[in-house]
């Protein structure tokens, strides 16, 4: 498995890569920790001819409270995510998830951004992100604008980033006081990634469900709100009846387009995102209070 | 170091080199001028070429040759079978296909480029025209007439059709008392992944015509002699050097189409030439194991007594017949279906079908693993379905203990063994009743829990010559040793057998110092390249320790006697009155005159005072063939959680209570044990290779393929019983395939044991999640029909 040619850069600001992205426009691939590119690229499946690599850029890598939320650089990797104290303290779900991603070898590389960008239909980080809400800033080299991550993927492997953008950061918003997060998840036996991954971002007060966020990930052809899901939650007490009933649903948005492969027909991919909305609604419930 | 003995856990002396990184492998080998080759692999199941347009990838960058199959096929002969069947299909195997391509992965074309890279753009260029053919890829459904045909010599793609047995099963079964149970089981195919892939460097030197092929091997002198034999180059002037082998399983033990073409390319460019296997390649192009698709039935008193065991088996062979292939699923299959019982009746019928799929060959264990599940799973199955304690009908039915050698239904002779003593340590290891207890408990609780056994017994040691000939092998199966002291007393020796991870170099040392009382870091291992020693077989079959061992300590016998005159001579005393202990020769009584090996050594070599007629020097030479193979054996005890919600299966616990004769390294052989056993769960849970019907290879990845990983393993409970083999002299029997053998059955046992309640009674490997939710769903479904169809019935 040999990739084929390809011209490489490493600039070492922003603005030279989305310069690059610019000149290339159409040609060129930003690579973060290369580990959906690359393996992409060996089996000729991506030939890109031409890399700019965003991993020399200093300043991409961090993770800030600002505002009451908190901003990610996009080459935060999945290892940095998984230990940090800022993201298990607001985010335990993000750091939980990251920390089921694949092998350590893929967690000290792959990055947020780059998973984002890549929008696999089994990735974990696109479920967790649009379960807690927020946005992707994507810059090119004249501007820069939020992307809602509710509008961010659009389709397989399709994400409404531009050929010239760059993610530089993504912002994540305060959770309210009283909010529970899980992650649950069931994995592919060989590589790790999610056959069906649930994550649930639950808001209680005064014994009633205020808020509920839940992100459905593996069973479709992307990242997608369980919207009926949370809808049975929402001004609901949750008991044990209601999250079962609210779980149920969690497959509904996908219903149409679930994937199948070797490791999950689709019916199994149904009754596992059930299974695991039950936990990871029940998880987050409990964390909530 | 000091000196080792038998028995004892010396550390791999190999380790501090294989794991810092210093080993050399075939891909560390670089040689001036060495260019770089890549092949052209067909992308279909089955098709025709019309033609192959090579002039792109010549006008490539760094190219320096092409050559389709057409070109070279003169040279290239044909790839060898090794082991023959009476009326054994034998269908022209060129290492480059030229007319057809019958597999996925198939090479038709190679490229020689001054780079590996240029070399795989450069393949990447070559276009091959193709006439997409039908396809065909399972074993049972190609023999049905109207099946794509693969070769025209082997109508019905039936490459053989052979059978064993012993008693008469249909007679057994005319008793009204006979119970028959009936399964179709399938034994799934699986792809080896050693951590090395294949790889071959062919350096030709053109002023004397010889050829050197650096080859990740387990058979580097059979690879010689096919080598030469496929070629016709002339045997002297081929040399074949297995360096460091990063694992193999039995799939590095045939003689390979690339290094064939290697070799010949080599001559053709004048260059040496080097070639590595990816590891998307080795799904396709390097031999796969097991798939068989097998109807067995197993009958039996309401008692408990079984009396005998039914095989039809449908065996895929691949689209040719790979070097051992005839063997693997007839008698190292066949004459196992006895197990460790009585089992007066066996009927078993096998045949060997060609499909568009990558060859099928050994793969650790090949054929017993495929035997023990068959039998072990239907024991089991044959306990439920009477409603008996497996255990109970396994002691019922367990053959007597014995020393030396007891014939079984099949015709073999089973070495040695006491497998109810071997049972019952288990059991008590494991505390059986506890168990049921627990699981009774946790299933009111609902939690699934199971229990499996397996009592599995093998045949390895291969292999006595004599009767593997008859039986058809191509190939003495003895194997050789040289043992040369120095003049300093320290010690080389050279085995036929050479290693990839079993730890040779540490276990061959410690006899060797256990024997003459030399220093294990006084003495150097030598393996693995044919014109440093004489010719050996090779690693496979568990054979090693049993053949290579015993040959070995042959060898050892021989310095021992040749010292002991020496040193009786130099002491001046009657041989009858010297002793040899530790390294040291004594006169019995005389406190003072003593004699190291270390100085005999030296005078043998200074030869100033010999006895009359003993020739100067001191190396021996030995080749030892069994009399009979080695029968490990013994009981795996395995507990597994199942999920209600999602079907997955959790290993709990896992006892291993083996019974691998005297044991040289108890260390090494519990690491084979651990890594045995990890690749029978491997299978039980999550392994499968998946083609489609026309020949795609869809889990043709380690993303898609699920080998197992740590985390889905308990901490092994690992223990011995221990009877001698009488087929060797150090009395070993051979532990590098039981694992495997053992596990898969355990942890299957183990599932079905965990729903059986629910009515589950079989499921075919991998227990996949899926599959194991699915049969709880179907389970469920059928009782909830019964239960409706009673109601309504009362109604
Ligand atoms: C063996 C294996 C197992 C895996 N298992 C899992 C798993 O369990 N769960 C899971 O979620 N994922 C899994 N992955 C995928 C892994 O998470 C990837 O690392 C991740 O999807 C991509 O991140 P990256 O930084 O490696 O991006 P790259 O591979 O470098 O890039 C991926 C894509 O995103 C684009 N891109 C990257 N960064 C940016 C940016 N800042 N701006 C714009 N575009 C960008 C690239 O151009 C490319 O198209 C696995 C991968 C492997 C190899």
């Amino acid at each position: 498995m040999v990739t084929s040619n390809f011209d490489y850069f490493a600039p070492t600001s922003v603005d030279e890569a989305t310069s690059l992205l610019s000149r290339y426009r159409g040609e060129a691939k930003v690579l973060a920790g290369g580990h959906s590119l690359i393996p992409m690229m060996k089996l000729r499946l991506a030939e890109p001819g031409v890399l700019v690599d965003i991993g020399g850029i200093d300043g991409l890598s961090y993770i800030k409270e600002e505002g009451g939320g908190v901003s990610i650089g996009s080459m935060t990797t999945y290892r940095e995510l998984a230990t940090s104290s800022v993201i298990q303290a607001n985010y335990p779900l993000l750091a939980d998830a990251s920390a089921r991603v694949a092998d350590l070898q893929v967690r000290n590389r792959g990055t947020i951004g780059g998973s984002l960008a890549h929008s696999d239909p089994a990735g974990d980080i696109p479920a967790v992100i649009l379960a807690i809400g927020g946005s992707v800033v994507a810059r090119t080299r004249r501007s820069s604008r939020d992307i809602n991550i509710d509008r961010f993927q659009v389709d397989l492997l399709t994400t409404a980033l531009r050929d010239n953008e760059i993610i530089t950061e993504i912002k994540l918003p305060a959770l309210a006081a009283g909010t529970g997060t899980a992650y649950s998840k069931f994995h592919q036996p060989a590589s790790h990634y999610a056959i069906t991954g649930v994550a649930a971002v639950v808001t209680v007060s005064g014994g009633t469900c205020t808020d509920a966020r839940v992100a459905v990930t593996g069973a479709g052809d992307k990242a997608t709100r369980a919207r009926r899901t949370e809808r049975i939650l929402k001004g609901k007490e949750l008991t044990q009846a209601v999250i079962r009933r609210a779980a149920s649903r969690a497959a509904a948005e996908v219903e149409d387009s679930l994937n199948e492969d070797i490791h999950a027909s689709a019916e199994y991919r149904a009754h596992l995102t059930q299974v695991h909305a039950g936990y990871a609604i029940e998880q987050a419930a409990a964390a909530a209070g | 170091m000091a000196v080792a003995t038998f028995g004892e856990s010396v550390k791999r002396t190999e380790d501090p080199r294989l794991i810092t990184g210093r080993g050399k492998y075939v891909d560390d080998v670089r040689l001036s001028g060495m260019a770089h080759i890549a092949f052209v692999r067909s992308q279909y199941g089955h098709a025709r070429i019309k033609s192959i347009d090579t002039s792109a990838a010549v006008d490539s960058p760094g190219v320096i040759a092409v050559f389709t199959g057409a070109d070279l096929q003169e040279e290239l002969g044909g790839l060898p079978v090794g082991w023959m069947l009476p009326d054994l299909k034998q269908p022209a195997h060129p290492p480059l296909a030229f007319e057809t391509v019958r597999y996925l992965g198939d090479a038709v074309a190679v490229v020689v480029a001054d780079t590996a890279y240029q070399a795989n753009d450069a393949a990447a260029l070559v276009n091959v025209d193709y006439e997409i053919l039908p396809a065909i890829v399972n074993a049972e459904d190609a023999t049905k007439d109207g099946a794509p045909l693969l070769h025209e010599e082997a109508p019905n793609n039936i490459g053989f059709d052979w059978e064993v047995g012993g008693g008469d099963y249909g007679e057994a079964i005319k008793d009204p008392d006979v119970i028959v149970v009936k399964e179709r089981i399938v034994n799934q195919r699986l792809i080896p992944n050693s951590m090395e892939t294949r790889g071959v460097v062919a350096d030709y030197d053109a002023g004397k015509g010889n050829i050197t092929l650096y080859t990740s091997t387990q058979i580097p002198h059979l690879v010689k002699l096919l080598f030469s034999l496929v070629t016709g180059w002339p045997e002297q002037k081929v040399r074949v050097i297995a360096p460091d082998v990063g694992g193999g399983f039995g799939s590095k033990l045939y003689l390979y189409a690339e290094e064939v073409v290697a070799g010949i390319v080599a001559r053709h460019v004048q260059r040496p030439v080097k070639w590595i296997e990816s590891r998307s390649e080795a799904y396709v192009s390097t031999a796969h194991g097991r798939d068989h698709i097998c109807d067995v039935e197993i009958a039996g008193k309401q008692d408990g007594e079984i009396v005998g065991i039914k095989v039809d088996l449908y065996a895929n062979l691949g689209a040719y017949i790979s070097t051992f292939a005839p063997l693997i699923p007839t008698y190292l299959f066949g004459l196992m279906l006895g197990g460790v019982y009585k089992m007066p009746n066996i009927e078993c019928k096998v045949h060997g079908v060609f499909t568009n799929t990558t060859p099928v060959d050994a793969y650790r264990g090949a054929g017993r693993p495929e035997a023990a599940y068959l039998v072990e799973r239907m024991v089991s199955r044959f306990a439920q379905e009477i409603g008996r304690d497996p255990i109970v009908v396994r002691r019922k039915n367990m053959l007597q203990a014995h020393k030396n050698g007891r014939e079984v239904t099949t015709g073999v002779m089973y070495d040695s063994g006491d497998y109810k003593g071997n049972l019952n340590k288990a059991l008590e290891i494991f505390d059986y009743r506890q168990f049921r207890a627990d699981q009774r408990a946790a299933r009111r609780e609902g939690k699934l829990l199971g229990v499996g056994i397996a009592a599995y017994i093998e045949i390895c040691g291969m292999a006595p010559s004599a009767v593997a000939s008859s039986l058809g092998a191509g190939a003495g199966l003895w194997e050789s040793s040289n043992v040369r002291l120095h003049p300093t007393g320290k010690a080389t020796i050279y085995i036929g057998t050479s290693p990839h991870g079993q730890g040779h170099e540490t276990t061959m040392a410690q006899l060797v110092s256990s024997e003459l009382g030399i220093p294990v870091e006084d003495i150097e291992v030598l393996h693995g390249d044919t014109d440093m020693g004489q010719f050996g077989t090779g690693t496979f079959g568990s054979r090693s320790i049993a053949v290579g061992g015993a040959a070995l300590f042959n060898s050892l016998q021989k310095v021992k006697a040749k010292t002991h005159r020496l040193a009786s001579h130099l002491l001046e005393a009657d041989p009858k009155f010297v002793t040899f202990n530790n390294g040291t020769f004594a006169v019995e009584d005389i406190a003072d005159k003593t004699l190291s090996i270390q100085e005999v050594a030296g005078q043998a070599y200074a030869a100033a005072n010999l006895p009359p007629g003993m020739e100067p020097g001191l190396e021996e030479v030995s080749f030892f063939d069994p009399q009979n193979f080695a029968w490990p054996n013994g009981t795996h005890l395995c507990v597994v959680e199942v999920d209600q919600d999602t079907g997955k299966v959790e290993v709990q616990r896992y006892v291993a209570v083996d019974d691998f004769g005297n044991v040289l390294n108890p260390m090494i052989v519990d690491g084979m044990t651990h890594g045995g056993v990890a690749q029978g769960i491997g299978q039980a849970l999550s392994e499968a290779a998946v083609y489609t019907d026309d020949g795609q290879l869809l889990s043709g990845s380690l993303m898609d393929y699920a080998l197992p990983s740590a985390d889905m393993f308990p901490m092994m409970e690992l223990d011995r019983t221990v009877s001698p083999s009488p087929s060797n002299p150090i009395g070993v029997k051979g532990a590098g395939e039981a694992g495997t053998i053992a596990a898969s059955p355990a942890v299957m046992n183990a599932v079905i044991d965990a729903i059986a309640h629910l009515g589950v009674k079989h499921m075919d490997m991998p227990a996949t999640s899926e599959k194991v939710w699915r049969a709880m769903q179907d389970a469920k479904e059928a009782r909830r029909a019964e239960r409706a169809a009673a109601r309504s019935q009362r109604s």
